[in-house]
C-alpha cells in the first residue's frame, strides 16, 4: 500500500493545508496512483494558474514524491465553480 | 557547466521550450503527449528536452522552477506551467498571445 494513495487521503491533505477548500479526487486508472483533482477555494482569487497549482502541490508534496504518480489538476474559486456548475 | 546553467541556457536561448518524457515524435507519457500536441497546434517552433535520457535535468528542472511534475513549458524564458495549465491557456487563447 506504500505505493498507493486513497482519494480520501488526497482530499484530506488538501483541505488540511487549505482551510475552507473543497477537494474532490477521482482515481483515473483504478490503480490508486493516477488522479484527477478538483480544488475549489477562495484562496485562489486573484492568483495565476501557476500560483494556484503551487498551493495544491505544496499540500501534496509528500505523496508527489512517491505514491502519487500523476495528477490532473483543476483549481477554481467558489465563483468560478458556480459558473461552471461544479 | 552545471545543470542549472544548462537549463538556464536552454530556456533563454529558445522562445518555447518543453521539458518532457520522451520526444515529440514518441512521447513516453500521456501528459507529455498532450502538452506537445498543444505546442504543435500553436504552430510555433519549440525546443524539446527529453528528461528520460537526462536524469540530471529531470531532477534539475524541478528545482529550477520549484515545480514537482513533468512536462514543463517555458515561453520567453518564463515558466508557464504543466499540462493542465498549458491546455487551459490554449483553450482561452492566452497561449497564442504569448507566442505571437
Amino acid at each position: 500500500m506504500k505505493w498507493m494513495i486513497q482519494a480520501t487521503e488526497i482530499e484530506r491533505l488538501v483541505t488540511a493545508a487549505m482551510p475552507g477548500a473543497r477537494a474532490r479526487a477521482r482515481d483515473l486508472t483504478g490503480t490508486l496512483d493516477h488522479y484527477e483533482l478538483l480544488v475549489v477555494s477562495a484562496e485562489f482569487s486573484a492568483k495565476s494558474l501557476v500560483e494556484r497549482h503551487r498551493l495544491v502541490y505544496a499540500a501534496l508534496a509528500e505523496p508527489l514524491k512517491g505514491p502519487l504518480h500523476a495528477l490532473t489538476l483543476k483549481t477554481l474559486t467558489p465563483e468560478e465553480a458556480t459558473k461552471q456548475g461544479v | 557547466m552545471s545543470v542549472q546553467d544548462e537549463i538556464k541556457q536552454l530556456i533563454e536561448g529558445n522562445k518555447v521550450v518543453i521539458f518532457m518524457k520522451g520526444t515529440p515524435q514518441m512521447p513516453m507519457c500521456g501528459f507529455s503527449a498532450a502538452t506537445v500536441e498543444v505546442l504543435k497546434a500553436l504552430g510555433v517552433p519549440f525546443q524539446a528536452v527529453n528528461v528520460l535520457t537526462r536524469p540530471e535535468i529531470r531532477e534539475g528542472i524541478k528545482q529550477f522552477s520549484s515545480w514537482p511534475t513533468i512536462p514543463q513549458v517555458f515561453i520567453g524564458g518564463k515558466f508557464i506551467g504543466g499540462c493542465d495549465i498549458v491546455r487551459e491557456m490554449h483553450a482561452s487563447g492566452e497561449l497564442a498571445k504569448l507566442v505571437g
